[in-house]
């Protein structure tokens, strides 16, 4: 029984890493209706970009924020940049040019951090008042974490203007223009928050998988996942999803499929979300006219 | 110039270049050395792979980062076959054709509800997923896990030298696979050139019409589907024969990457344009390691960004407008008001 | 007096297809202009090419500023307010976003709650449904809902597409009605797109004529209104 509840908890909390990841997705979807395939590499480089800077001696939270606040600048100035160009283009010319993004983060990482892989700071004590015997302090430490940028995010969209305009924006970005939005500057910053989450995300994944160029890899497959799951329009939908797919995974691992096919898990609910729920759990019809 | 131009017109021009091209074509192995000429293997292999690829994304519009599962599947089917049934190399491309064309048909299927991103994405965590998948410890005894399963290269079945170098082991795939590739080219050739490539490139690009005009769209794209995994299957058969070994961190999700990367070079939905792909893939990598292991990946990323604003039809584009520049301009009367 | 809004030799183009032709035209201060003319004529077209969302050429100025080449939302930042053909409501959003929305490039915002009280009270369906989804209001409630978008913008110019389209004429009448009380309380100068060409007339000062693109007629709207030629030929009634 013991045993089962830690691969619930463990699996929860893994679900909010692959949820926070499948919320970037969603975000920036919800905006642009384009699947950021980069997103993990993306987290990933920020992650070095933490590592370098506790490895030159800052403290922990100052390299965290400092990190976060970096990834936010990097996707607003990708999206402005990169991105926009090809705004209107046809979908295979956006997927390639974020396979490119996706290729040059990963190699970029790789080129200036090298391949070795690299231990990551947690910054929730080992002891202390978090431990049970069903999780650890990171998982507990994390999982709060992750809540709180949710909530934070929750917040900015439903309560601040900047908020508002960005919702509108990327539900009807004419409309949104027609009341003196900037709308391409919603869309950075849409790309912005998506990295920075990202960022988060990365950090709170390294202690735990360790940290090299390819940590990702495996984890955004779970956060489409979840954002698939969950309605790839529908934030909230994703977060859901993001827990669903964690104690999923844990589960399908340890008592049905083992744990080295583990990622087919993700294939397999990935395919069939598509296949036979594409709206996801929680997302809304889309009707495409003719 | 522009004598010379028409005269490539002419019947005769194509007939001796053809010619001359196809006596280069098989000196080309005896210039250079074993090395070389595997690669030049491995660059007629990635070519019939770009192909199937491009019949897929380019020609039809369904976008696919997981062909390189389908190269893998095809590999595979070779390697078990040649090592555990000790079938004869040459057997084996059907089989891998067949199998993948079977997988890939399948996959048709879920593909039809899915446009555009979801395609890419579903076929994307395909990719992600097959390296596992190939380790699985219930299949070992087939696919070898995680070690894979080494073969032998085939022999010549004649021996003799020429310009001084013997006809090795890789100078007879180079043929062998010269010959393959040349079938697979003119198959693809005759498929899209006629009524079958309308047909594919409306499907792509307004494919409620092309259901209005009477195309069986399910049926026409799960078809393409299983034709373009079948030749990349094959792409995959011949690579496991040329270079003797397969493993499953040979196949992953970044094999599917370098084609779409050779197709986007190439040029989408050119025939040529992936022999031209499939240079650039099987080379730049060896230059640019000399500078950082991460080189070639950077290269590509830029490449493939670069080339989506500079020429989206890749250098097949690039050289058809040079071409077209060149032509004899056409003399236009002014129109006359009646 | 100077014009609110001019335009000279005014172009508009949708990608490579020219579809209107060096108009002239001019808005008054403080009146309610028409654009008539047949399906087609470029009524929308012209609408459009006011708030830069499709290419123009020429010459257009609003208060003195040249506003070829500006984007959308820097045109509606100086004070004029679209309710597009469609009314371009925010169906996912509350009327209550919706009406904050309008309000998002003005910084009192004192003025602007005060504002939405207004309208409120102007329109009491509005005020029952303002925690409701905006797609979720009948045709006529959406109209209300975009006219008052519009207006929290407290523009200095308000174009309307074709406000009584799929609207019952009870409806029409009342939201007419209502046009003509903001114009003369609040001095909204106006630029009306109706293919109810009796309507416009009778709301609007000044009146234009569009057809294929090109302006055939202008004038007040008394003068056109009573001139029966015209009426016929034009205006079919």
């Amino acid at each position: 029984m013991d045993a089962f509840l830690h691969q619930i908890f463990s699996g929860l909390a893994n679900g909010c890493i692959y949820g926070s990841v499948g919320l970037g997705l969603v975000m920036i979807y919800q905006a642009t209706h384009h699947i950021n395939f980069a997103q993990g590499e993306m987290a990933t480089f920020s992650t070095f970009i933490a590592w370098a800077l506790i490895q030159s001696g800052w403290p922990y939270w100052a390299a965290f924020f400092v990190t976060v606040a970096i990834s936010f600048i990097a996707g607003l100035v990708i999206q402005r940049i990169i991105l926009r160009p090809v705004e209107k283009s046809p979908v295979l010319t956006n997927v390639i040019v974020f396979i490119g993004l996706l290729v040059i983060f990963n190699s970029m990482a790789g080129w200036i951090f090298d391949h070795t892989i690299k231990s990551f700071p947690s910054p929730f004590a080992q002891k202390g008042m978090l431990v049970t015997p069903w999780f650890s302090a990171h998982e507990v430490g994390s999982a709060l974490v992750m809540l709180a940028v949710l909530f934070a995010l929750y917040a900015f969209f439903r309560f601040t203007p900047i908020g508002l305009a960005m919702r509108a924006a990327a539900q009807n970005p004419d409309s949104a223009r027609l009341v003196g939005i900037r709308v391409s500057w919603m869309l950075a910053m849409g790309w912005g928050l998506a990295a920075a989450i990202g960022s988060v995300a990365g950090m709170m994944v390294a202690p735990v998988v360790f940290l090299d160029p390819n940590m990702m890899g495996g984890i955004l497959l779970y956060g489409f996942a979840a954002a698939l799951l969950g309605g790839i329009d529908n934030p909230g939908g994703a977060v859901i999803g993001g827990f669903i797919v964690g104690v999923l995974e844990n589960l399908l691992g340890a008592y049905v499929i083992g744990t080295e096919l583990k990622l087919s898990v993700a294939l397999v609910l990935i395919v069939g979300t598509l296949t036979l729920k594409p709206d996801g759990l929680f997302g809304k019809q889309v009707v495409t006219r003719v | 110039m522009s004598t010379f131009i028409e005269y490539t017109k002419t019947k005769q021009f194509r007939w001796i270049s053809s010619a001359l091209l196809l006596v280069a074509l098989l000196i080309l192995p005896f210039l250079f050395k074993n090395y070389r000429v595997f690669q030049f293997n491995l660059v007629l292999v990635y070519a019939v792979a770009v192909l199937g690829l491009n019949m897929l994304t380019g020609f039809n519009g369904q976008i696919s980062l997981g062909h390189g599962a389908f190269f893998a599947v095809g590999a595979y089917v070779a390697a078990v076959l040649m090592d555990r049934a000790g079938m004869p190399y040459w057997s084996t491309l059907p089989f891998s054709a067949v199998v993948c064309f079977i997988v890939g048909w399948l996959m048709g299927f879920p593909a039809l509800r899915l446009g555009g991103h979801y395609l890419a994405l579903a076929t994307y965590a395909f990719a992600l997923a097959v390296p596992q998948l190939l380790k699985y410890k219930n299949i070992e005894g087939w696919t070898g896990g995680v070690q894979g399963i080494v073969l032998s290269k085939p022999e010549p079945p004649i021996s003799f030298s020429f310009l001084g170098q013997p006809f090795s082991a890789d100078r007879w795939l180079y043929v062998f696979t010269l010959a393959v590739a040349a079938l697979m080219f003119l198959l693809a050739w005759n498929l899209l050139r006629g009524r079958v490539g309308r047909a594919m490139i409306a499907i792509r690009d307004h494919p409620i019409a092309a259901t209005a005009m009477g195309i069986n769209l399910p049926v026409f794209k799960s078809v393409t589907f299983g034709v373009s995994a079948a030749f990349t299957g094959v792409a995959g058969a011949l690579g496991a024969i040329c270079v003797a070994f397969v493993s499953p961190d040979s196949f992953t999700v970044f094999l599917s990457i370098t084609f779409l990367v050779g197709v986007v070079v190439g040029g989408l939905a050119s025939i040529p344009g992936a022999i031209f792909g499939a240079i650039f893939i099987q080379f730049v990598p060896n230059v640019a390691e000399e500078i950082s292991k991460s080189a070639p990946w950077a290269i590509y990323g830029v490449v493939l960004i670069a080339i989506m604003y500079m020429m989206p039809s890749g250098v097949m584009g690039l050289l058809k407008k040079i071409w077209a520049g060149m032509q004899p301009a056409t003399r236009v009367d002014p129109v006359r008001k009646s | 007096m100077s014009k609110l809004l001019e335009a000279r030799k005014l172009c508009a183009y949708y990608g490579p297809t020219q579809v209107l032709f060096d108009i002239d035209f001019s808005l008054e201060p403080g009146q309610i202009t028409a654009i008539l003319g047949a399906n087609g004529a470029g009524k929308t077209t012209t609408l459009r090419a006011i708030c830069q969302m499709v290419r123009t050429s020429g010459n257009l100025e609003f208060s003195g500023q040249q506003l070829v080449g500006k984007a959308t939302e820097n045109v509606v930042r100086m004070g004029v307010a679209h309710v597009p053909d469609g009314r371009g409501t925010f169906t996912s959003l509350s009327v209550d976003d919706n009406l904050k929305l309008g309000a998002y490039v003005r910084g009192d915002r004192a003025e602007v709650a005060r504002d939405i009280e207004r309208t409120y009270e102007r329109f009491p369906r509005l005020a029952e449904r303002r925690n409701q989804q905006a797609g979720t209001l009948s045709g006529g409630e959406q109209q209300m809902l975009a006219i008052s978008r519009a207006l929290m913008l407290r523009p200095k110019l308000l174009l309307l597409d074709e406000p009584s389209f799929g609207l019952a004429p009870l409806i029409v009448a009342e939201i007419f009605r209502i046009m003509r009380k903001i114009n003369e309380e609040d001095g909204v100068s106006m630029l009306v797109v109706e293919q109810n060409a009796s309507l416009a007339l009778d709301l609007a000062h000044h009146a234009y004529l569009l057809e294929t693109g090109r302006v055939a007629l202008s004038g007040p709207a008394e003068d056109i209104k009573r001139d029966e030629s015209v009426r016929r030929a034009y205006l079919g009634y």
